[in-house]
């Protein structure tokens, strides 16, 4: 009797620490609450909180196949390419209703995602890698080489987007900050809810040890092409919330570049824990619209300087380095 | 029929000068990945350094090709073997990401480095009169300074081959690269050899970029522009082979020329197709092994 009591307490312990793993903390509200507050404190930077708030859904998608799944890709402009292109494509040919525009580019990104995905996923490591940095490296050429309908190195102009539920887009990013940060605010809880359930808990199995994944049964290839297909569409939304705010669509989109600074912007904010993209993009962009505007080739030194520093000195990014921080702290205390 | 034969033997003659600029660059690429398993995505800055320091040797201080050539191989060689000490050595091993954000970091910041020294266009390279113009090779008359790079390239490839086969630091190369802790064992010191071998592979490199800056043109974003291109060919090649790149090369460079002389409104996109088809047929590449 008096040692079953013990055990069955920490059971209940260990079940109760479980569950608690996926309810919601109070912190999860910060940046929410952070967003909100930028509204009132800088209403003059609004469209490039705009920015902030697409470019963050961008890098949520990518922490969901990098963080959780462990795919390490140098083309997610691919879906974020493919997304902007059909957003802009549909409101130059007189479907500017936004809010379908995310649907479809959503779809699209998806179907991208899931054809290239079943390709390149059936290898790893360097030639993954590779892979990934090819299909958007082919799609970049393609929509450079169509330019009847993409506009080729002069990108897509002659959008016409209408309002979203009533409200006209305005010059001072009003309605795209709304617009964004409710997009980002669907799509965050989708990811929470795909990142607690026990496929999300599945992908973490099979980054930390794949072939213990395909012991106990996991079919390791249709997870990954599944969450990698999610993330694609995930990207395509957020590439269409850029075009549908700014209203023109370039190659940028589908460059090595934007898949280069998506990856630097997760790193930078912390890898695999679905907040490092909320602090990682809005420190980037924020860095860059300050210096860039100064030499943007400086820019490129600092930012390449900063990713080395994080690799070398600070894994786990400034969210790793906050819980080192803590930990230091509480011990000594 | 004879338009298609000219086109043929053009098409043949300039994608061999490519083929070698690409084998050049890419074979250390290739040893590294396979020696110590390191994503080496910064190694188009030291083809890029190799060609800034040639061509600005050449233009500004009036140093003949050949010595302007040796000088920016040395160069790359010496900023390579203190990178790979400090930073490469570190990550032998590791995290893949790791490794990639680490050389993304670095050919970000030489693309800024190289723009604020050499500013933003490409530099001009003039090969030296001797190579310059025509050369008739009895049927028809080709440019010089590309039939120079082939038989130039062939000559190290060779170079290269015999080294590796019949050297003693090829053996250790060939030894480390099929069991690294065997060869630790029987008392090849691996550390000074990954260092000795980096450097090699960043001197080659400098050499393909000085040698083909009139193929691919010297300018700041080198190093990312072309990447895509060394990596290819270092994946369809197999890792951790000199041959294999080899053969790479030829079949990319020659197909790619191919293609752009072509289909020229399709661009660079065959080549990438080939790319995909040949790794998802082949994840290994053509002549790595399994």
């Amino acid at each position: 009797m008096t040692v079953a009591l013990p055990r069955s307490a920490d059971a209940a312990a260990t079940i109760d620490a479980f569950a608690r793993r996926h309810r919601l903390r109070a912190a999860e509200a910060v940046p929410w609450v952070v967003a909100l507050a930028a509204y009132v404190v800088f209403p003059d930077y609004l469209a490039l909180g705009a920015q902030i708030l697409a470019t963050t859904l961008f890098a949520l998608s990518l922490d969901l196949i990098l963080g959780y799944a462990g795919i390490v890709t140098l083309g997610h402009a691919a879906f974020f390419g493919t997304g902007a292109y059909i957003a802009g494509l549909l409101a130059a040919h007189g479907w500017g209703e936004p809010i379908t525009g995310l649907f479809a580019a959503a779809a699209a990104a998806a179907l991208v995602g899931f054809v290239s995905g079943a390709v390149v996923l059936r290898t790893q490591g360097l030639t993954l890698l590779m892979l990934t940095l090819v299909v958007a490296t082919m799609l970049y050429e393609a929509a450079n080489k169509a330019t009847a309908i993409t506009g080729g190195a002069d990108g897509l102009s002659g959008m016409d987007v209408w309002t979203v539920l009533g409200f006209r887009f305005d010059l001072f990013g009003i309605v795209a900050y709304w617009y964004c940060l409710a997009a980002l605010f669907v799509c965050w809880i989708i990811a929470r809810l795909i990142v607690h359930s026990p496929f999300g808990r599945s992908l973490t199995g099979i980054r930390e040890n794949e072939r213990r994944m395909h012991a106990i049964g996991s079919p390791v290839y249709y997870r990954r092409l599944t969450i990698y297909t999610i993330a694609a569409a995930l990207a395509g939304v957020s590439g269409a919330l850029v075009s549908q705010t700014t209203q023109f669509v370039g190659l940028g989109v589908l460059s090595f570049d934007r898949s280069g600074a998506v990856l630097i912007m997760l790193i930078v904010g912390g890898v695999g824990r679905l907040y490092g993209a909320f602090i990682g993009v809005p420190l980037y962009m924020i860095l860059q619209d300050r210096f860039a505007a100064v030499d943007p080739v400086y820019w490129y030194f600092w930012i390449g300087g900063l990713l080395v520093m994080v690799v070398v000195f600070a894994p786990g990014g400034a969210f790793g380095l906050g819980e080192r921080l803590i930990r230091k702290w509480r011990r000594r205390a | 029929m004879a338009d298609a034969l000219a086109a043929t033997i053009s098409i043949t003659f300039h994608g061999l000068a490519f083929a070698m600029v690409l084998y050049l660059v890419s074979v250390g690429l290739s040893v590294t990945m396979g020696l110590m398993g390191f994503v080496n995505l910064a190694h188009g800055v030291f083809a890029a350094l190799g060609g800034y320091i040639t061509t600005s040797l050449m233009a500004s201080m009036g140093v003949p090709f050949a010595p302007a050539i040796v000088g920016g191989v040395v160069v790359a060689m010496a900023v390579s073997v203190p990178l790979e000490r400090v930073l490469y050595r570190r990550f032998y091993g590791g995290d893949e990401l790791d490794q990639v954000l680490l050389t993304v970091g670095l050919a970000f910041m030489s693309v800024a480095a190289a723009k604020f020294l050499w500013g933003p266009l490409a530099q001009p390279f003039h090969p030296p009169p001797a190579l310059s113009g025509q050369i008739s090779l009895g049927f028809r008359e080709f440019p010089t300074y590309r039939s120079f790079l082939i038989a130039s390239g062939a000559v190290l490839v060779t170079l290269l081959w015999l080294g590796l086969e019949r050297t003693q630091f090829g053996a250790q190369i060939r030894a480390a690269v099929d069991n690294r802790r065997m060869a630790q064992s029987v008392g090849i010191n691996t550390s000074q050899l990954f260092t000795l071998t980096f450097a090699l592979g960043s001197g080659l490199a400098a050499l393909g970029g000085a040698l083909g800056a009139e193929i691919l043109a010297i300018e700041p974003a080198y190093a990312l522009e072309h990447l895509i291109y060394f990596v290819i060919v270092v994946s369809v090649g197999g890792l951790g082979s000199i041959r294999g790149p080899f053969f790479a090369a030829l079949l990319i460079g020659v197909s790619d020329t191919g293609f752009k002389y072509l289909l020229p409104e399709f661009g660079a996109f065959f080549i990438y197709a080939l790319t995909l088809v040949i790794l998802l047929w082949r994840p290994q590449g053509l002549f790595g092994h399994a």
